[in-house]
């Protein structure tokens, strides 16, 4: 006779050994309140209260875990702090770098002329009497502006005929071939192309061809389109590949050459990937700075001729700002300056990136009935 | 009328045929060109520098005893900055993968290629403007307790300007293309292996061990070198913060310097032999930078055959 013991458990075999499902969240609470307490002796800040919480939530959580759980579960816990705890690592530099650029570029952008003058004119003098005197920064960036914007609309006419015919061969004439495989092999080489020596190539290029020293806004668009091209190609291409041979051999059975059947029907059933593929490679090579500097000199004034004279353009703009200040003991007007073109670079490379969206759905192809 | 419009249409059509396929293989083989005039016109530029008498040279010893400390320093900086964004950059993957929820996951995704979208002048600015000095109570921290270890030898910079902190900013560089290549190997990791290990009862971290990781390795790998040739031929984020000197152990006083910077600093205002010799310098890093690229890309078709990915 078995003599039934009564039971007085109240969590199951299977649940048992278990931790509650509020323990991370008392955790946390019991983290953040020593981390505090911790951080109140050594003197207070944000970023090392987040620390030294994390790491406490992180041994608190293991530790239980480890006692109640056993080491697979605290290990699993472990791992889950660590891979959350990585990404919010991640996003610190992001939160960092576009407050810093907000709160430092703001009083320069709204700075009166900010956008619609060069520095033409504007010396140290001036900035000292600035600082000293406390009148408004003078100088502005409409000389970058317009170099940055001629620059790039060179580089973008030079490299999108260029990729997209290459990216057509591949998908279309390549076959496979070893050509095809060369030129597929070699455009991934030239995407790991540091961008300072394709400035330095198209540098070499306008020395050896047209004379030493040769400086202008083409050879800078030259150094863009060798680090364009290949992300225009890559794009085009996996567009290209994916639309449906269907199409291709309805064309072909009625009739149509290969090259109208290209231009009439593959080119605008991918035309809404290859635009915003384009678009994304600009807002790249917009942010660009070394390959300008090596290739366009700077300016300080407007010059509305990309093939002749030194051309200013907005990242090295921003480089020479803070590394040379117009006026070397009082650099906070350059800075304020820089930080102000930063912001716009910063708005420029966001507009292009969300216009690449935009522009992916909007010309994408009516969806089957 | 009386013409055969579908003779003339087709002879049309054959000419244009002929000019399209011509004009793709052009653009095809002006690519192939391209890459060749690359390596032509900095090995035709650099020659002047590789032939002078040594003792014309900045630094009077040759070219070879130029370039030897800036490579060094390259590869310190590189290295650093693969070291602080590769467990980080892999935990991200896995996050954005395999815990974030399904809905949140894409646009997690989108917020890390926000960090490759912003330019890399921007990220020099911020690196010397604002990490340096916020940066630099830790290195002094450093200095008087680890100064033994020859890397934290202090006394520490004033000013955080440093190839640590460089390296720092490196990291930040790499880290969206080493998070958004091993993403795409993590997702391609076969359902049915992860499916199989969590029914045989492993832990998330357990299933990521045994399905996902052994999975995504050559990718990894690969993902890394690729970032390994951005952080050595990155310009701007090392111009702009470190305030650059000759080779040093440590790595938080001012000193050492790397290729892409010494270029950008000097270039503009260089002429004669200097332009030469930065152009040697150039090649050297286009050479570096081939060769590391040149491995992953290698790692990544071998990957390709046996996996079935694609």
């Amino acid at each position: 006779m078995t003599v039934t013991a009564p039971v007085a458990r109240k969590r199951s075999a299977l649940t048992k050994g278990q931790l509650p499902a509020f323990a991370p969240y008392v955790v946390l609470a019991v983290a953040l309140v020593l981390g505090a307490a911790i951080l109140a002796l050594i003197g207070f800040n944000a970023f090392g209260w987040g620390l030294v919480s994390a790491i406490l939530f992180t041994i608190g959580l293991v530790g239980w875990s480890a006692a109640v759980e056993g080491g697979r579960k605290s290990s699993d816990k472990l791992a889950t702090c660590l891979i959350v705890g990585s990404f919010l690592v991640a996003l610190l530099p992001l939160i960092s770098v576009i407050w810093a650029v907000l709160v430092n570029g703001i009083p320069g952008i709204i700075s009166p002329g900010f956008l619609t003058t060069s520095m033409n004119g504007v010396t140290g003098a001036l900035d000292n009497k600035s600082v000293d005197e406390g009148t408004k920064v003078l100088g502005g960036i409409y000389h970058a502006l317009l170099g940055t914007v001629q620059i790039t609309l060179l580089a973008t006419v030079i490299s999108v005929p260029v990729g997209l015919l290459t990216a057509i061969y591949l998908v279309e004439y390549g076959n496979d071939r070893a050509l095809a495989r060369a030129i597929t092999f070699f455009v991934d080489v030239m995407t790991g192309i540091p961008s300072i020596v394709a400035g330095l190539f198209a540098a070499a290029f306008f020395f050896a061809v047209v004379g030493p020293g040769t400086k202008t806004g083409a050879v800078a668009a030259v150094a863009l389109s060798v680090l364009m091209i290949p992300v225009v190609v890559r794009s085009s291409e996996e567009m290209l590949k994916i639309v449906p041979n269907e199409l291709r051999e309805a064309a072909y059975a009625l009739g149509v050459r290969k090259w109208r059947t290209i231009l009439k029907v593959v080119i605008p059933t991918a035309i809404s990937g290859i635009a915003s593929g384009v678009t994304l490679a600009i807002a790249r090579v917009i942010g660009e700075t070394a390959p300008i500097l090596v290739t366009a000199g700077f300016a300080t004034t407007i010059n509305n001729n990309v093939f002749g004279g030194w051309m200013a353009s907005l990242p090295t703009f921003i480089y020479t700002q803070i590394l040379n200040p117009t006026s070397p003991s009082n650099p906070d007007p350059s800075s304020q300056r820089a930080w102000g073109a930063a912001l716009v670079l910063i708005i420029l490379v966001m507009i292009l990136n969300l216009g690449a969206r935009l522009i992916a759905r909007i010309f994408a192809p009516k969806a089957g009935r | 009328m009386t013409t055969n419009s579908l003779t003339t249409s087709q002879g049309a059509g054959r000419a244009g045929d002929k000019v399209f396929s011509g004009a793709t293989l052009a653009a095809g083989c002006l690519i192939l060109l391209v890459l060749f005039g690359v390596a032509l016109f900095l090995v035709i530029q650099a020659i002047p520098a590789l032939v002078a008498p040594p003792a014309d040279i900045q630094g009077g010893h040759g070219f070879f005893a130029y370039i030897g400390p800036i490579v060094v320093g390259t590869l310190i900086a590189a290295v650093i900055a693969l070291v602080i964004a590769t467990p980080v950059a892999i935990g991200v993957a896995l996050f954005i993968s395999h815990y974030a929820p399904r809905k949140l996951a894409s646009g997690l995704g989108y917020v890390v290629d926000l960090l490759a979208a912003i330019p890399s002048v921007v990220y020099g600015a911020w690196g010397a403007a604002f990490l340096a000095p916020q940066i630099s109570p830790a290195y002094n921290w450093l200095a008087s307790t680890m100064g033994w270890l020859p890397i934290f030898q202090g006394p520490a910079s004033a000013t955080g300007k440093t190839i640590l902190t460089a390296s720092i900013v490196l990291s930040v560089m790499v880290l969206p293309i080493i998070t958004s290549l091993s993403r795409e190997i993590f997702l391609q990791t076969p359902k049915l292996h992860e499916e199989a290990a969590l029914a045989l009862g492993a832990t998330r971290w357990e299933m990521i061990k045994m399905a996902v990781l052994p999975f995504g390795r050559p990718g990894i790998v690969s993902a890394v070198m690729l970032g390994l040739g951005r952080a050595l031929g990155e310009t701007m984020a090392v111009a702009l913060v470190l305030s650059s000197g000759v080779l040093t152990a440590s790595l938080i006083q001012s000193g050492n310097q790397t290729i892409a910077a010494e270029i950008a600093l000097n270039f503009p205002e260089a002429s004669g032999l200097k332009v030469s010799t930065l152009i040697a310098a150039g090649l050297v890093l286009f050479v570096i930078t081939l060769g590391v690229n040149m491995i992953a890309r290698w790692i990544i078709t071998r990957h390709k055959e046996f996996s079935g990915a694609n």
